[in-house]
Formats: structure tokens, C-alpha cells, sequence
């Protein structure tokens, strides 16, 4: 086996509870994105980009669309002779299987894997995020100031500072002390959730960790603090760039909006950083005479003939005449017929809206879900509802 | 239950190339066509979504874009182990014996038939462009115990583009082939694809060559309709005929209709291509565009209108596009106008400036060329 000198380990069960009808049947890192993408497609692109060729994706909620989306990573250039992408879903052991208790016991119960390359750090990212992040400047930091750990962190909006898990650090960013979403903030700057680690510190703690049998095997509220409190040095390293949790339906609607500014904060077209993803195989869009889209991004094998604004189209979406559809998102697929009126939703894949139906209301505030599949019939007048 | 009974050879030797600037740096198979194609995605897909999966490629002159563009024949599945998709380029020494007639080149290749299993072959070009299904063909072919088909395309007007005419009989013989310029009078114009067992071409091949003769079709084939049952299996759906610049303005117009592009594009099975992980198209708040096809990557400030943007054209603010066709990263900037124009990939029309053409005669701007 040839020796990598970074792995990374992307967690990709999570289940997303918060993003409701959209992962019923799906895992939250398999949830569309931006017109053509997945959200895991942002990590995976950024693996990639870093010069990381080993990535070990870690599922355990509803994995099978998960797993037909990834393959054998080859959308990534992840389908290598020597490392490559591996999907690790729980397994059976002498003792028993059990599942992944934690994100720590996730990483713990691999330990296998990672000893296969013998690598000297390891990178734990979590496929819920969208954003675009050199990993290798990172390891750079971390070698640089010879840190055991180190934390990605972003410096968020105040107001929405006690949405996230906060750090605070020193003058030379070392980590000084946690909070978990905390009502008040005393900090602004959130912890992204990427985290580089020697492997031989991590390997101890994980053990250790899993012997523990107070911990809940969680690297935020177990793993973290444990080595804080034997004083390793924790390291923070700065991001300048867009990210974005896309857990919740408004953070998720919210992320694609971002997209459709003049000058968007997160460049899909950059050509040095590609956001990779399986092909969905369509023709280019065709839009009609007495169409109109402004202000939206729309994607391959879309058939429009109505009025769209400000809003993301996936593939394969069609749209009748006199229909409009404003501030919203259609998943890949969705057929909405004639004089259609869609306000501020998101469209699950593969629903129907008949003629006539309308979704949303011009002055609601709240994103109304259509489920994956659902079939919209026109005196169903759904405002808000999710 | 999928064991191959047919293998596909696409023949691009002396391929009918009138397409001027568009073929100045590649050969006629990697013209762009339709937004995000080139024009032999759309054979290769046929023959994939009809089970083919040994395909041999004879490739001849400025095939450099074409090696680019299949690569290892991922983006159609062909490069699995039970699949193969080879690139066959001349065996000569000699530059003069390119001219030679494609029959060399089959008898050159002849093991490489022999040692493919599948009893059947099908032979290709690669400016006929349609979504057909050869297994329809190959019933067709085993109901009429024919030697060879040969797949047709029936018009009651003249088809754009140049094809060689047939004549068949109320049975669906085919009594007569002519080369475009040709007088015979016909509804049906060859498609160009001929489907026969492998035992009958190398036997073609052989007998043809030891007799002087060199070409495929104008001599193995158009002179034993006498002797060989030769039927005309009529192809149902959309073709165009992509060869002189005409045609592939008047073709790529053609896209523009609904039906159109669902039957070439959908119906019945899909066309693949080279993958190139665009983001999807951007429309800005002051984009006007109707009628007309954008592939993803685009960025869309201005207006569009009857036209077909390949992937990542830029169109800039008060800049309009109008019976137009801008292949791969053209940029259109502000305040300036195209009408009736093919732009090849790469071409910058700077500010202010007006390209006007005609329907009946394009204006056809080479790549990289800034205007």
C-alpha cells in the first residue's frame, strides 16, 4: 500500500431531521443543491482540488441513494488504483455490529481503514456544508505551527452567532475555549466543522474515548474537550470565503438564493475549481418564445415556456405557459403545467404540479416544501405549509 | 441475454466535408452540434443504447479533436471490459495512400473483424445525425433475409445537406442509389449506414479490392444491387444531413422547433457526450431570451432570440444574439449585435460591433478569431 500523508474521513450519515420531507428517503449530504449538484459534491470537489486522492465517506442513514450517487467515486477522479474513494457504512465484528454510536466512534470504528495508509494527518469533514476550501493550506498552517489539532473556523454575522458552535482563541489562534450555541455569544467565530489531526494524537484519544463509557463519542463534546483539557495545542485556522450550513429548509433556500446575485459570493464557474458531480445526461435547455428567466440559474434538459425569477432550476425541469414561479427552487425533474403559480418554495424531485395550482403566496415569509414526488393538483392552495 | 450480435464501425475515411471553417482544425465528427454535442455523439449513442458495445472508430484526417473528445469512451460507457472502443488510424507509410478508398482500410483492419465475436456489423458515418434504434434494424434485416440494409430517411422535400438518393420497391428493395448529384428523383436519401454479416464485408472487401475497386459503398455495394438483396429500412424521426455550412445552420434552426428537440434529443433513447461539469446557465435580471437553446455554463446578460448558445458563451450586457449559433466560450460584449452568424469556439465580438449575415448564407467567424 502506498503511504498517503493525509487521509481525509468525511462523515456523511447525518440525517438531517431538520431539513424534514427533503431527506425522508435520503441522507442530508445527498439533498440537491444549486442547480445540478449534491451538497457532498462541495467537500468532495474540495478533496480533490487539495490534492487529497484518499476520502473515506462514512454513512449509516438511508445510504442507498447515497451510495448509487457515489459509485466508485469516478465523477471525482476518485476511482484510483491506490487509495480512492471507500464508503465505510457500519459493519459486523466478532462481537456484534453495531452503529455508529458518534462521529468519533465513526472515525474509531475505521481505525482499520486509516492504518492501511500509514498517514501522518487526518482530515474530518462533514458532507452537510457548501463551500470551496483549499485543505492543503490548511495542513500547511497546521505543520507551520506544529499544532496537535487543527480547527477550521469562519467569523460569522453576530446576530447569527448563536446558531453555531464558537470558538475563542489567543493572538496566536490557539483555541482558548468552546461554546456550543450559546444564547449570548460571546465570540463570532464558528467552527466549520473541518478538522485536521495528527493521526497518532487522534488514534490515542479515540481509544481512550471509546473506553470511556460516560462519553458519547462525539467529537465536538467529547473528543474536543479531552484534549483541551490535557493542553494539546488546538490551532484555529481562519477561512476568508463563503460557507454555508445547509441544514434547515431556510438555510438550504437561502444558499441557493445566494447563487443568483450579480457578483454570487460562491464562483460555481470557476474553471481552476470545478464543483464535480455525476452527469445527468440531458440535452441543453430550451427555452421558448414568450418564456422569460431573469435573475435565476437553470440547468441542462429544462423545457421553459413560463415566466421564471429568481429562481434555481435543476435538470430536467419543465414549466408550462402563463405559469410563474419566484424565489424558488426546483428539484431535478419536476413537471409544473400551464398557469402555475409558485412562491418561495422548494419543489422535491420528481413532483407534478398540475394546471393552475398555486404554491406559496407572494407575501409569504415561510418556504413551503413540496415533497420528492408529490403530485400538486390545482384547488390544493398550499401557503406556508410545510 | 445481452451477448453482442452486432459490432459498429463508424468510418469517417472521405467523409463529404463542406464545412469550411468549421472542419479547419478537426474533422467532421468533432463539428459541434446542438448546443452541447459533437456530431458523432450522436451515432455513438445510437449505437450504445442499441447494445453495441464494440465499436471501431476509422479515423483519417485531423483526428486529433476527435482522440480529445472520446478519450477512453468513458462518457458512453464504452470502457468497460466487455466493451471496447478503438481508434483506428491508417496503417500506411505513405501520405498518398490517405487518398485511397476506405476498402483499403477495412482490408487492413480485417483482423481486427475476425477477431470481434458478433456475427453482425454496422456501418456508420458520422454526419448523419438522428436517435434511432438499430435493433429495429437488425429485425428488419432478419424478416427481409436481407444481405445487406441500408437505413433511409424519406422527404417530401429536398433534405438540406448532401445525401445519396435511393430507390426501392413496394417490398423495400432498393433498386437504385445515385450520389447526391445525381438526377434520379427520390422521396428516400441514404443515411449511410449499412448493417450486413461481418462475413459478407470481409468477402466484399476482398473480391472488391482483387478487382480493382477501393470504395465501400460506390463500389462494393452500389454495383452488385443486382446481385446482393440490398433493403431500405426507413427511419422514423428526425434527421439532419450535417455536411455543407448550409445544412448545419439550416439543421441547427431546425432544433429550435419543441418536437424537434425532444425526438433528436429524447426519443428513444438519450444522446451522451463528453462530460464538462458546467455550472447551470446564470441569467442575470436584465436577460431577454426566448426561443432558443443554452447549454449550461452560459452566462446571459443580454438578449437571445432564435438562437444556440453552446456551453459557457457569454453574453454581455446590451449585447443581442439573433438566428445565431456561438459554440463553446464565445463572448458577446456589451452593446454589440450578431445576426444570422455561426461563431466557431472561442470567438470575441468586441464592443459597439454588428455581424450580420443571411439566412441563406451565414456568416461563419473561425475560432479563436476576435471581431
Amino acid at each position: 500500500m502506498v503511504r498517503k500523508e493525509m487521509i481525509a474521513m468525511l462523515l456523511a450519515g447525518g440525517e438531517g431531521k431538520r431539513l424534514g420531507v427533503l431527506t425522508k428517503d435520503l441522507a442530508k449530504p445527498a439533498v440537491y443543491f444549486g442547480g445540478k449538484y449534491r451538497i457532498i459534491d462541495f467537500t468532495l470537489s474540495n478533496c480533490v482540488h487539495s490534492g487529497l486522492d484518499t476520502v473515506g465517506v462514512l454513512t449509516q442513514y438511508q445510504p442507498l441513494e447515497l451510495n448509487r450517487y457515489l459509485g466508485i467515486g469516478t465523477p471525482w477522479g476518485l476511482d484510483r488504483r491506490d487509495g480512492g474513494m471507500t464508503i465505510l457504512p457500519p459493519y459486523m465484528q466478532k462481537a456484534g455490529g453495531v452503529w455508529y454510536k458518534g462521529t468519533a466512534n465513526a472515525i474509531y470504528q475505521n481505525i482499520p481503514y486509516i492504518e492501511r495508509y500509514e498517514p501522518d494527518y487526518v482530515l474530518v469533514i462533514s458532507g452537510d456544508h457548501i463551500y470551496k476550501m483549499d485543505y492543503e493550506l490548511m495542513l500547511q498552517q497546521h505543520k507551520e505551527r506544529n499544532a496537535a489539532v487543527t480547527i477550521a473556523g469562519i467569523e460569522v454575522d453576530w446576530k447569527e452567532a448563536s446558531r453555531f458552535g464558537l470558538m475563542h482563541i489567543d493572538e496566536d489562534y490557539n483555541i482558548t475555549g468552546f461554546e456550543e450555541k450559546p444564547k449570548i455569544p460571546t465570540s463570532n467565530l464558528a467552527s466549520m466543522g473541518v478538522y485536521i489531526f495528527n493521526w497518532d494524537v487522534l488514534k490515542s484519544y479515540l481509544i481512550a474515548d471509546e473506553k470511556n463509557p460516560m462519553s458519547t463519542n462525539d467529537f465536538g463534546k467529547d473528543v474536543i474537550p479531552a484534549m483541551m483539557n490535557d493542553n494539546l495545542k488546538l490551532n484555529c485556522y481562519i477561512f476568508d470565503g463563503y460557507w454555508k450550513d445547509v441544514g434547515t429548509i431556510d438555510s438550504l433556500w437561502e444558499a441557493n438564493m445566494d447563487l443568483l446575485e450579480d457578483q454570487p459570493s460562491l464562483d460555481l464557474g470557476d474553471p481552476q475549481w470545478r464543483i464535480y458531480s455525476v452527469n445527468p445526461n440531458q440535452p441543453a435547455q430550451f427555452i421558448e418564445a414568450g418564456a422569460s428567466v431573469t435573475s435565476s440559474l437553470v440547468s441542462e434538459g429544462c423545457f421553459i415556456e413560463g415566466d421564471v425569477k429568481r429562481s434555481v432550476l435543476f435538470y430536467g425541469v419543465s414549466v408550462g405557459e402563463q405559469s410563474t414561479i419566484t424565489e424558488s427552487v426546483i428539484m431535478p425533474k419536476v413537471t409544473i403545467g400551464k398557469h402555475v403559480q409558485i412562491y418561495r418554495a422548494i419543489i422535491g424531485d420528481g413532483a407534478v404540479i398540475e394546471d393552475y395550482a398555486v404554491i406559496g403566496s407572494p407575501d409569504s415569509v415561510e418556504v413551503t416544501v413540496i415533497p420528492v414526488g408529490e403530485h400538486i393538483k390545482a384547488r390544493e392552495n398550499l401557503m406556508g405549509v410545510e | 441475454m445481452n451477448k453482442q450480435k452486432i459490432m459498429g464501425v463508424i468510418n469517417l475515411i472521405h467523409e463529404t466535408d463542406e464545412l469550411d471553417k468549421l472542419t479547419q482544425g478537426r474533422c467532421t465528427a468533432t463539428v459541434p452540434f446542438g448546443s452541447r454535442y459533437r456530431l458523432i455523439d450522436f451515432t455513438l449513442s445510437n449505437m450504445v443504447n442499441s447494445g453495441i458495445s464494440e465499436v471501431g472508430i476509422f479515423v483519417h484526417r485531423r483526428y486529433r479533436s476527435l482522440m480529445d473528445h472520446i478519450g477512453s469512451g468513458k462518457s458512453w460507457d464504452l470502457q468497460h471490459r466487455q466493451s471496447g472502443l478503438f481508434v483506428l488510424p491508417p496503417i500506411t507509410d505513405d501520405v498518398q495512400e490517405l487518398s485511397r478508398g476506405d476498402l483499403f482500410h477495412f482490408y487492413q483492419n480485417r483482423d481486427y473483424f475476425l477477431r470481434s465475436a458478433p456475427e453482425y456489423v454496422l456501418i456508420t458515418r458520422s454526419h448523419m445525425v438522428c436517435n434511432i434504434d438499430y435493433r429495429k434494424v437488425l429485425k428488419y434485416h432478419i424478416e427481409k433475409q436481407a444481405d445487406i440494409s441500408v437505413i433511409c430517411f424519406r422527404s417530401d422535400e429536398p433534405v438540406l445537406g448532401k445525401a445519396r438518393k435511393v430507390r426501392m420497391d413496394d417490398d423495400g428493395r432498393v433498386t437504385e442509389i445515385q450520389d447526391s448529384y445525381g438526377r434520379m428523383v427520390s422521396d428516400y436519401s441514404n443515411m449511410e449506414m449499412y448493417l450486413m454479416k461481418k462475413e459478407l464485408l470481409m468477402d466484399l472487401v476482398e473480391t472488391s479490392l482483387a478487382k480493382g475497386q477501393d470504395h465501400l459503398v460506390r463500389h462494393a455495394i452500389l454495383s452488385k444491387l443486382n446481385e446482393l438483396k440490398v433493403y431500405g429500412y426507413v427511419h422514423e424521426g428526425f434527421l439532419a444531413v450535417v455536411n455543407t455550412i448550409n445544412s448545419y445552420y439550416g439543421n441547427s434552426m431546425k432544433l429550435l422547433q419543441p418536437e424537434v428537440w425532444r425526438s433528436l434529443f429524447y426519443e428513444p433513447a438519450p444522446i451522451y457526450t463528453k462530460v464538462k461539469d458546467g455550472p447551470p446557465a446564470r441569467y442575470t435580471n436584465d436577460a431577454d431570451v426566448s426561443r432558443s437553446i443554452i447549454a449550461n455554463g452560459c452566462l446571459i446578460e443580454g438578449k437571445v432570440h432564435n438562437s444556440i448558445l453552446f456551453r459557457g458563451v457569454h453574453v454581455h450586457k446590451g449585447a443581442v444574439v439573433e438566428d445565431s449559433i456561438i459554440m463553446q466560450n464565445g463572448v458577446i460584449l456589451p452593446n454589440s449585435s450578431v445576426t444570422c452568424s455561426i461563431f466557431d469556439k472561442d470567438v470575441i465580438l468586441e464592443e459597439n460591433r454588428v455581424v450580420k449575415g443571411v439566412k441563406s448564407g451565414p456568416y461563419l467567424a473561425g475560432k479563436r478569431r476576435v471581431i
